[in-house]
């Protein structure tokens, strides 16, 4: 079992989420990559920012108003 | 006045009112002396936008004593004055406090005729609308904190910012148009809405056509979307629709907040193509013919996609 990669930018504000979420799947290229995020903002620019790198995104709601994205390719 | 206005203005004769506004900012850009600038062009551009002359102004400063160095200061001051003499405005004096997060701007006094203020509404049925200034500075500003923008593009949103809205303003009084409004944080699609909402017009906006910095559309799909552009595109979610075709990154780009951005004139349709050419004849190059004002769309902007 491969270990999944996670990003968390809770407590991060803009455009640090974006920011490390690039890095990460700069660095990791393909495979399934986990990003935590709590604002609307940087739930949307992390999503964008991967649908446009040819990641497909799934979200899912989290307690306590954070969100976590679900990146593979 | 029936609505909010870019400044406050105050009859004193038959021929004369008093134009008043005041604006401050955080820093936008790491070098202070450009700050200053683009702080002042800023603050003046609240009376450009109405058709007034700027005559003197204050400084309004926050400080952060403790931690940072005077000379910051001094440097941010000497941009908004080289702006002030630009502008042919005299410095009357300001005010500071201490502050932990920098801030600065102007006061700004002015006179403008009673009868020629250009207000947001009064935009008619068949205008052309013309921009003077590219718009993208919210996202690369905020590439640039995350060091995914590069000297060039810095370098583009530092000069669009510190350039005087004065020429454009001067230019379009001479030619006479019918309402005109600053793009600042609500973006061109937000500062339009205002001035169509609750109105028997609407607008049609060319996406295309919109002057737009080159590197804009690249870092909007990295994700350097700052916070403020989700929350002018939410707020006027109900008024604005994009039509199909239109570029994702595009239409976030049009509800990009702005720093001293363009003005945004409505103008007679006949007068749209001589206004554009003594714009571009006045060194305002970027300016262009974004949309038209139709009657069909009461208080509500569709965005089109040439393609």
């Amino acid at each position: 079992m491969n270990e999944i990669k996670t990003v968390d930018t809770r407590g991060l504000s803009c455009p640090q989420p974006a920011m490390l979420t690039r890095q990460a799947i700069q660095k990791l290229d393909n495979g399934t990559l986990e990003v935590l995020v709590d604002s609307g903002t940087a739930r949307e620019n992390v999503s964008r920012l991967a649908k446009n790198a040819g990641w497909a995104v799934t979200m899912e709601e989290q307690p306590e108003g954070s969100c976590r994205i679900v990146l593979k390719k | 006045m029936e609505r909010v206005e870019d400044a406050g203005v105050y009859q004193l004769t038959d021929d004369l009112a008093l134009i008043q506004t005041v604006d401050f900012l955080t820093p936008i850009v790491d070098d202070p002396f450009a700050y200053g600038q683009i702080a002042a062009a800023n603050s003046l551009s609240d009376v450009y936008a109405m058709g007034g002359k700027p005559l003197t102004a204050m400084n309004i400063v926050c400080f952060p004593v403790q931690t940072m160095d005077l000379s910051i200061l001094k440097e941010i001051l000497q941009g908004g004055l080289e702006k002030m003499r630009e502008a042919e405005v005299v410095l009357m004096g300001g005010h500071s406090v201490d502050d932990q997060e920098l801030k600065y701007g102007l006061s700004v006094t002015g006179t403008i005729h009673p009868k020629k203020v250009l207000r947001k509404e009064n935009a008619r049925t068949g205008d052309r609308l013309i921009l003077t200034k590219p718009i993208g500075t919210g996202i690369i500003s905020t590439a640039l904190k995350a060091e995914l923008a590069g000297k060039e593009a810095a370098d583009h949103i530092v000069k669009s910012m510190s350039t005087l809205n004065r020429k454009a303003s001067e230019v379009m009084q001479g030619i006479g148009v019918h309402a005109c409004t600053d793009i600042t944080g609500f973006g061109l699609l937000g500062h339009a809405a205002e001035m169509v909402e609750g109105t028997e017009i609407g607008m049609v906006i060319y996406a295309d056509s919109v002057p737009v910095f080159p590197e804009a559309k690249d870092l909007a799909a990295m994700g350097m979307i700052p916070g403020g552009l989700y929350r002018n595109r939410d707020y006027r979610k109900s008024m604005v629709e994009i039509g199909p075709g239109v570029n994702e990154c595009l239409a976030d780009i049009l509800f990009d907040p702005q720093t001293s951005g363009g003005l945004l004139i409505s103008v007679s349709e006949d007068k749209a193509l001589r206004l554009i050419d003594r714009l571009h004849e006045a060194g305002v190059t970027e300016a262009a013919v974004i949309g038209e004002v139709v009657g069909s769309l009461k208080g509500r902007i569709v965005v089109e996609s040439a393609q």
